[in-house]
C-alpha cells in the first residue's frame, strides 16, 4: 500500500542522514550509551518486570498450559516484534525523545508523546507504590522467625485475634498489618504510615538510581537486569528439590486445545504481548535515540523478543514449582487434619488410618456411622482447588509465595532473595518509566532549560511522590487495583495503534524503509512490511475494541477485604461508587483522547492565527 | 494397660483365692468391690468435675514414641498429684488420680479426689488452674507439647509473639535511607564542585573572547566611517597575556 497522508515540511523537521552521519563523529551534548551492554540490559530490565513473574503464570495456567505458551509465542513473534523494531528503529533515526519523534513526524501528532508521556506517569505512580510493598516486606525479612507467621494474640491472651484466626497469618499480615485496609474505596481512613515510609524510601532509590539519567541509571542496570536471573535460578533449583514441585509444573503445562476456541484467550494473550514489551509507554523511544546511528535495531528487537519469551517461561516455570509445593503441604495438612478428626472421634489408636488408607477408611466409617460422621465437618481436600488458589498479582507474591517460603528451611534468607529479585524487576521497569516522563517534560520545556538533570529528577520525584500519598490511605490497595486496571490498559493500546498508523502512513512507510536500509544496511524484510502495514495495527484495533466491549458490558465491581462480609476470608466483589466513572475516564480517556484533542487544539489555534494575519 | 470389668476382676480373684481363708477372702473382695464401686461412679465420662485428655505420641515422637502402658498411667497419676499439690497445697496422693474409659487412641477421663474424704471430688476450676500453671512440667514428663497432650475443655495459655525492642524493619530501612542520601549528596556535591572547576577555566578564556567580538563589533560599525582597522597586532597583544 502506497497510501501516504501529505506531510509538508518532513524533510525540515528532522535531521537528514548528511546530518546524522556529521553528529556521529562530532561528540554531542546528548547522553550516550557507554556499551550496547547497557543499552540491551536497559532494555531487557525494562520489558521484564513484575507482571512477568505474577501475571503470565497465571494467565499461563488459566487459558489451557501448553497451548497458551505456544499462543503466545506465536504472537510476541506477530504483534510484539515488529510494534518494538518501529520504536527502536523511529528513536534511532530521529534521535528525540517521544515528545520529540512524533512532534518532527508532524506537529499535529504531539498528542501521542503526551498521551505516552500521561501514561507513564500514571503507571509510574501505582507502580512505585508496588515496589513501596515490596520494600517492607523485604526490610521485614530480617529477623526470625518472619513477621508474617505468626497471629498476634487477641486482649485475653487466650487465643488470636479473630480476623487472623479466620483468614490466615499471610492474609492478615498483607491487609492489616502492611496496608490496614478499609472496606470501600470510599473510605479513605487516613494515611497508613508505614507505607508513607517505604514510599519515600521508594521514590529516593530511583531519584538517586536516575539522578543523572543514563549515565547512572546504565550502571544500575548491570545489577536490576541481572540479578533477578540469578534469584530465578537460584529459585528454581531450590523449588525442583520441593516435595510436590512437579504436580505444580504438571498443572501449569497440562495444554487444554479448546481454550484455544475462545476469544478471551487471544485476548488475553495479545494484551499480555502487548503490556510485556512495555511499549506505547515512550521509554523505548527515549533510550534507543541514544544509540549510535548505525546500530542494528533489528537484531536488538529479534534478541529482546527472545529473551522476553524465554524468561516468561522460566519464571512461569519457577513460580509454579513453589506453587505446587504450598498446594501439596496445603493438601498434606488438610489430610492430617481430617485424619485426627476421625481419630479423636472414633477413639481409634494412631496408626491405624494414615494418609495412604484414608480414603479407604473415611468410606468405611461413613457407611458404618454417616451421622457422627457427618456432624464431623469434615471438608474435603481438593488437590486442584488449592493449586488453583490466589495465584495472581498481590495475591501470588504477599499471600502465596510467603506462605510457601515460611515452610522452606532457613526462610529469611529465601525471603529476602525473593523480595531483592520483585524490587530488582520493578524497579528496572521503572528507569524506562522516568526516562518518558523526564525526557518529554524537557522537550516540552515545561522546565526551566537551566536547571541542571539532577534537579529535574528531585523535582520529578518528589512531586511523584506527593501524588502517591494518595495510596498511602487505608484504601491504597483500591487504588492500585483501580489504576492497574485503567491507566494500564487500555490508553496503551489506543496510544500503540496511533503510533503504528502514524509511522506507516504519516511518515511513509517507503521513508521507512529508506531509514532502515541507511541505518543498518539492508530493506526489512517482507515479514516486517506486511506486519506493519497490516497484522500488528489490526491485531491491536481488535483487542482495544473486544476490549472496551467486554469492559463496557460488565458492572464495575472490585474485590474488597471486609472481616464482616460472608465470603470472608474470601475477597468480597463490591460494585464501584459511581464518582468512579469520573476517575476512570481521567485514568483511561484523557491520555487516550490527547492524540485527537491536540490536534484539534492545534488545528484552532493554526485557524486564529491566520485569520488574524 | 489391661482393661478389667468388673465380673472379671471378681473372678479372677475367685480362681486365685482358692487356698486362702474364707474369711479372709471375702473381707479382701468387699474391700475391692467397694473401691472399685467408689471409683467407677466417681469416674465416669463426661464427669462433672473430670477432664478428657488425648495423648498423640506417635504424632510427636514418630520412630522414637514409647509404649502406653500401665507405667506410663502410673506417670500420669503421679504427674497430676504433684500438680495438685503445687495448687491446693495439700497432700495428693497417686491414689486421688482417678482414671477410667481408657481408649486404644490413647485417651482416658480423669476426676481428682480430695485427700481429706476421698468420696469428694476436687472441683473442675482448681483441676483446670493446677493443669494450667504446671503445664510445661506435665508436658515435657511425656516429652509432649500442648496439642499433643490435649486437655479436652482447658485452653492453652499462648505465647505472645516475640516482638524485639527497635522494629527489626526500622534498622534496614534506615541503612537504606542513609545510604542512598550520602549519595545523593555525593552526587551533587560532586557536580557542583565539577561545575566550579568548569568556571575557573572558563573565566580567563572567556574575557577573551567578549573582546573580540566586542571588537568585531565595534569594526563592523566603523568601518563604514574609518576603514579597515588592522586587528593582527591588538590580536597578538591579547594572546600574550596568557
Amino acid at each position: 500500500m502506497r497510501f501516504v497522508l501529505a506531510n509538508p515540511g518532513l524533510d525540515n523537521r528532522i535531521p537528514s542522514y548528511k546530518d546524522l552521519e556529521r553528529t556521529e563523529e562530532e561528540a554531542g551534548d546528548r547522553p550516550k550509551w557507554d556499551n550496547k551492554a547497557q543499552y540491551i540490559l536497559t532494555c531487557v530490565g525494562f520489558c521484564i518486570g513484575i507482571g512477568n513473574v505474577w501475571r503470565f503464570p497465571y494467565l499461563c495456567q488459566s487459558h489451557g498450559g501448553g497451548a497458551f505458551i505456544i499462543l503466545y509465542l506465536i504472537l510476541l513473534v506477530l504483534e510484539g516484534m515488529p510494534l518494538l523494531l518501529l520504536e527502536f528503529a523511529i528513536g534511532q533515526r530521529l534521535r528525540k525523545g517521544s515528545v520529540g519523534v512524533w512532534r518532527s513526524i508532524n506537529p499535529y501528532l504531539t498528542g501521542i508523546g503526551i498521551g505516552s508521556m500521561l501514561v507513564s506517569l500514571l503507571i509510574g505512580l501505582y507502580y512505585n507504590t508496588l515496589i513501596a510493598w515490596i520494600m517492607w516486606y523485604l526490610f521485614n525479612s530480617f529477623q526470625n522467625p518472619l513477621p508474617w507467621s505468626q497471629c498476634p494474640l487477641n486482649d485475653n491472651g487466650t487465643g488470636f485475634v479473630p480476623e487472623c484466626q479466620r483468614s490466615s497469618t499471610m492474609d492478615y499480615y498483607f491487609y492489616r498489618v502492611t496496608l490496614n485496609s478499609s472496606t470501600s474505596i470510599a473510605e479513605s481512613g487516613g494515611i497508613h504510615w508505614p507505607i508513607v515510609v517505604c514510599l519515600l524510601a521508594a521514590w529516593t532509590v530511583i531519584c538517586i538510581c536516575y539522578i543523572r539519567g543514563i549515565s547512572t541509571s546504565g550502571k544500575a542496570v548491570y545489577v536490576t537486569a541481572i540479578l533477578p536471573y540469578i534469584v530465578l535460578t537460584i529459585f528454581l533449583i531450590r523449588g525442583l528439590t520441593l516435595k510436590g514441585a512437579l504436580s505444580g509444573i504438571i498443572y501449569l503445562f497440562t495444554p487444554d486445545i479448546n481454550e484455544l476456541t475462545k476469544p478471551t484467550t487471544w485476548l488475553d494473550a495479545g494484551a499480555q504481548v502487548f503490556y510485556a514489551f512495555s511499549l506505547a509507554w515512550g521509554g523505548l523511544i527515549s533510550f534507543s535515540s541514544y544509540n549510535p546511528i548505525h546500530n542494528n535495531c533489528m537484531q536488538d528487537a529479534m534478541i529482546l523478543t527472545a529473551i522476553t519469551g524465554f524468561t516468561s517461561i522460566f519464571s512461569a516455570v519457577v513460580t509454579y514449582t513453589v506453587i505446587g509445593f504450598r498446594a501439596t503441604e496445603n493438601y498434606d495438612s488438610c489430610i492430617s487434619d481430617n485424619i485426627l478428626t476421625l481419630l479423636n472421634a472414633f477413639d481409634l489408636p494412631e496408626d491405624s488410618i494414615t494418609t495412604s488408607n484414608y480414603e479407604a477408611a473415611f468410606h468405611h466409617l461413613n457407611s458404618s456411622n454417616p451421622d457422627i460422621v457427618f456432624g464431623l465437618g469434615i471438608k474435603p481436600c481438593d488437590m486442584q482447588k488449592l493449586l488453583s488458589e490466589g495465584v495472581e498479582g498481590t495475591g501470588l507474591a504477599f499471600i502465596v509465595f510467603t506462605e510457601a517460603i515460611m515452610e522452606m528451611p532457613g526462610s529469611p534468607a529465601w525471603s529476602v532473595l525473593f523480595f531483592v529479585m520483585l524490587f530488582c524487576l520493578g524497579i528496572s521497569t521503572l528507569f524506562g518509566n522516568i526516562e518518558g516522563v523526564v525526557v518529554p517534560l524537557k522537550d516540552l520545556k515545561m522546565l526551566p532549560k537551566k536547571w541542571p538533570q539532577e534537579a529535574i529528577t528531585g523535582v520529578t520525584c518528589f512531586i511523584a511522590f506527593i501524588i502517591s500519598l494518595l495510596f498511602a490511605q487505608h484504601s491504597g490497595i483500591y487504588w492500585v487495583t483501580l489504576f492497574d486496571n485503567f491507566a494500564g490498559s487500555v490508553p496503551l493500546l489506543t496510544i500503540g495503534f496511533f503510533e503504528m498508523i502514524a509511522v506507516v502512513y504519516i511518515y511513509g512507510i517507503d521513508r521507512f524503509n529508506e531509514d532502515m536500509k541507511f541505518m543498518i544496511g539492508y530493506k526489512p524484510s517482507i515479514f516486517w512490511q506486511v506486519s506493519w502495514r497490516f497484522t500488528s495495527p489490526l491485531v491491536v484495533l481488535v483487542i482495544l475494541v473486544f476490549y472496551l466491549v467486554t469492559q463496557s458490558q460488565e458492572e464495575l465491581t472490585y474485590l474488597v477485604w471486609d472481616p464482616k462480609s460472608d465470603q470472608f476470608p474470601s475477597l468480597a466483589s463490591v460494585p464501584y461508587p459511581s464518582w468512579i466513572n469520573l476517575i476512570i475516564f481521567i485514568l483511561a480517556g484523557i491520555p487516550s483522547l490527547t492524540v485527537p484533542a491536540y490536534a484539534l487544539c492545534r488545528l484552532v489555534f493554526v485557524y486564529f492565527k491566520k485569520t488574524n494575519n | 494397660m489391661l482393661r478389667f470389668s468388673l465380673s472379671e476382676l471378681l473372678q479372677l480373684l475367685k480362681n486365685f483365692c482358692f487356698s486362702f481363708s474364707g474369711k479372709m477372702l471375702e473381707k479382701i473382695l468387699i474391700l475391692l468391690c467397694l473401691t472399685s464401686a467408689a471409683a467407677g461412679q466417681l469416674c465416669k465420662p463426661d464427669a462433672s468435675d473430670g477432664y478428657k485428655v488425648r495423648l498423640s505420641i506417635k504424632t510427636a515422637l514418630g520412630d522414637q514414641a514409647y509404649l502406653w502402658d500401665e507405667k506410663e498411667m502410673f506417670l500420669f497419676r503421679s504427674t497430676m498429684a504433684y500438680a495438685m499439690r503445687g495448687q491446693l497445697n495439700q497432700q495428693f496422693d497417686v491414689s486421688n488420680i482417678i482414671v477410667c474409659e481408657e481408649t486404644a487412641r490413647v485417651s482416658f477421663w480423669f476426676v481428682v479426689t480430695s485427700p481429706l474424704n476421698t468420696s469428694n471430688l476436687v472441683d473442675k476450676k482448681s483441676v483446670e488452674e493446677a493443669v494450667r500453671k504446671h503445664r510445661n512440667r506435665i508436658n515435657s514428663a511425656f516429652l509432649l507439647t500442648d496439642e499433643t497432650l490435649e486437655f479436652e475443655g482447658i485452653p492453652r495459655t499462648l505465647e505472645a509473639p516475640f516482638t524485639p525492642d527497635t522494629p527489626p524493619w526500622l534498622i534496614v530501612f534506615g541503612v537504606v535511607m542513609g545510604a542512598v542520601v550520602a549519595g545523593i549528596i555525593v552526587f551533587i556535591g560532586f557536580s557542583v564542585v565539577q561545575k566550579k572547576r568548569k568556571k575557573n577555566k572558563k573565566t580567563p578564556e572567556d574575557e577573551d573572547s567578549e573582546e573580540e567580538e566586542s571588537r568585531g563589533k565595534t569594526m563592523e560599525n566603523g568601518a563604514a566611517n574609518e576603514g579597515v582597522y588592522n586587528m593582527s597586532f591588538t590580536d597578538e597583544e591579547r594572546f600574550t597575556r596568557i
